[in-house]
């Protein structure tokens, strides 16, 4: 009898870390899906090095109370994981999965340590409602601790699930979220509660499928074909990340470029003519170090991590194969997030002009492009990690300043030679100019004048005119000799420390 | 039925695709003008082009459809 407590010990632990995998309906779900473990030490280098919580819930019949929290470590760095378990009670919210997880929460703060959050819940338990709520101890407080984690340490959610209601709030206050095609969902209403209260009629997958949030809504920033893909981005980005805001990121072997494109060949030299600005993003990349956010969202802007000789560096670039790489809301939301992401984690950034400005006219002005435009412009003007813009091709107006222009103060404004920089192109600047004249002139005059003018313009605002009268740029540089020019720069740039103003907080437009 | 929009507000530069032409994901349908770019408007999934509900020249606002696929 006085082993007892031990074989007690052993049963409830073995049935604790069984989860729900042996009941009715597991067999089925684990054919396309990882068990809840298996995720994790997919995740991290071995299994974890310890757990907290593993008998919470079993008074009630509840695995673990249908969460995960462990500490383990990825390509030998700590990290903090919580993870929902599917399969028991689908991962639902108790009293104890509230109390396991805002504790790793604040443990993962003290600690200093990236968080990982494995979503796979079908929400809150309305049965506990009572005790979780209302109250200052309730469910909100994992919200309240994200916004406090926000920026101090990386908060990542793998949507491998559903994740409904006040649960869908997880993703919206991670700074990644990664999500499994055709199995992650977010919604605030179900599809059943949207019939009930609005009578409209949408399938799961319409209304806050995975794809849907990469593509639509902008909620998700990688979209992964299963939980393996998934696992597997994790790590990858997780390599750019610090461990906390303390630290930079860590420099790799520079893996070097293997055989570059000849970027002469790639940008067009009319600037009316679309191209692919990921081929010149690939080209000054070291080899397969290229890890694109938010691909499938406001495709006119490119935000990508890379290395340039081994250095972790955020790409913000102007795609014109997509909307002519025009400015619009999302594409500012996009890039600003992505400029608030790396500042916060000590990672340079890198952005590539071709930009003929944010978009005009009525329905961009309805939809608020000033505030979007200006909270661009906000990202820009408080990054201070290393930063250095390239001016590409085009680089007008407003959109050269959003771009971080050389009044937003970048530690270095380079060129290429196929560099356009201008208030405003030389169509809109001939018209603009010399409106009068042209309307005076006899209507067989007119095409040859505005012609003739044009040339003069486009001549003048070229970029050795640029790098020579008012010292806009630094250095004008051969496209083929971009890499090596951003990696030596980057290397002396990193030395400097960031000026930080003491303040509460700026009142960023939204 | 499919259709393709117009991705951005410009207007309607050349038109590329022809009535009864059998497009795939990707091929370029119509190229648009705007903010001093040529925009190419690609199919977004395969299809017969049923009807081009656009002419060259005409201005376009974000979300017209430029047109109809089977």
């Amino acid at each position: 009898m006085t082993n007892n407590v031990y074989e007690k010990l052993e049963q409830k632990t073995a049935w604790a870390k069984a989860g729900g995998r042996n009941g009715p309906k597991a067999a089925k779900w684990l054919e396309t899906r990882m068990f809840v473990r298996d995720r994790i030490s997919a995740l991290l280098d071995g299994e974890p090095e310890f757990e907290d919580g593993l008998l919470a819930g079993s008074e009630k019949d509840v695995p673990a109370d249908a969460v995960v929290t462990v500490i383990g470590s990825v390509a030998g760095r700590k990290v903090a994981i919580i993870a929902n378990d599917f399969t028991s009670k689908a991962g639902t919210w108790g009293y104890q999965t509230f109390l396991k997880i805002t504790r790793f929460q604040e443990l993962a703060l003290q600690l200093k340590i990236p968080l990982i959050y494995l979503v796979d819940s079908a929400g809150a338990r309305i049965d506990e409602q009572k005790q979780c709520f209302l109250g200052r101890k309730a469910w909100g407080n994992i919200w309240f601790n994200q916004v406090k984690i926000s920026g101090a340490i990386p908060q990542i959610c793998v949507l491998f699930g559903p994740s409904p209601a006040g649960a869908a709030y997880i993703p919206g206050l991670c700074e990644t979220v990664i999500m499994v095609d055709k199995q992650a969902t977010a919604y605030l209403g179900s599809p059943r509660m949207v019939h009930m209260a609005i009578g409209e009629e949408i399938s799961e997958e319409d209304l806050g499928g995975a794809r849907m949030h990469c593509a639509v809504s902008g909620l998700g920033d990688i979209l992964v074909k299963n939980d393996a893909e998934a696992i597997e981005v994790t790590k990858k980005y997780l390599a750019f990340m610090p461990q906390s805001y303390l630290e930079k990121p860590a420099v790799i072997a520079d893996r070097g470029k293997a055989a570059p494109p000849d970027l002469e060949k790639v940008i067009p030299e009319s600037e009316k003519v679309p191209f692919d600005i990921k081929v010149v993003i690939d080209a000054i990349a070291d080899d397969g170090s290229v890890l694109e956010h938010k691909a499938l969202f406001a495709k006119e802007i490119v935000t990508s991590f890379v290395r340039l000789g081994g250095m972790p560096v955020g790409v913000v670039a102007n795609n014109s194969k997509f909307k002519g790489g025009v400015l619009f809301n999302d594409s500012s939301d996009k890039a600003a997030r992505f400029i608030w992401l790396c500042n916060a984690f000590n990672i340079p950034l890198l952005f590539l002009q071709d930009i003929s400005g944010y978009m005009i006219g009525s329905s961009a002005e309805k939809a608020g492009i000033i505030r979007h435009g200006a909270k661009l412009l906000s990202a820009v003007c408080e990054a201070t990690v290393p930063r250095i813009t390239v001016l590409v091709r085009k680089a007008y107006g407003g959109g050269y300043l959003g771009m971080a222009g050389a009044p937003t103060q970048p530690d270095a404004m380079l060129a290429l030679p196929t560099a356009m920089p201008a208030l405003v192109g030389p169509e809109t600047a001939i018209n603009a100019i010399h409106f009068n004249h042209i309307q005076a002139l006899p209507e067989a005059e007119r095409a040859a004048f505005v012609a003739k003018k044009r040339e003069e313009y486009a001549e003048d605002i070229d970029v050795f005119t640029a790098a020579a009268d008012p010292f806009a740029v630094e250095a004008v540089v051969h496209p083929n000799e971009l890499r090596k020019e951003l990696i030596q720069r980057f290397r002396a740039y990193s030395l400097k420390t960031p000026v930080v103003y003491e303040k509460r907080n700026p009142i960023h437009p939204v | 039925m499919k259709t393709i929009k117009s991705p951005m507000a410009g207007s309607v530069w050349k038109i590329v695709a022809t009535v009864g032409q059998q497009v795939d994901y990707g091929d370029t349908i119509v190229i648009l003008e705007s903010m001093k770019m040529e925009i190419p408007v690609e199919a977004d999934s395969a299809g017969k082009v049923v009807k081009i509900c656009v002419a060259e020249g005409d201005v376009v606002d974000d979300g017209v459809v430029l047109v109809e696929l089977s």
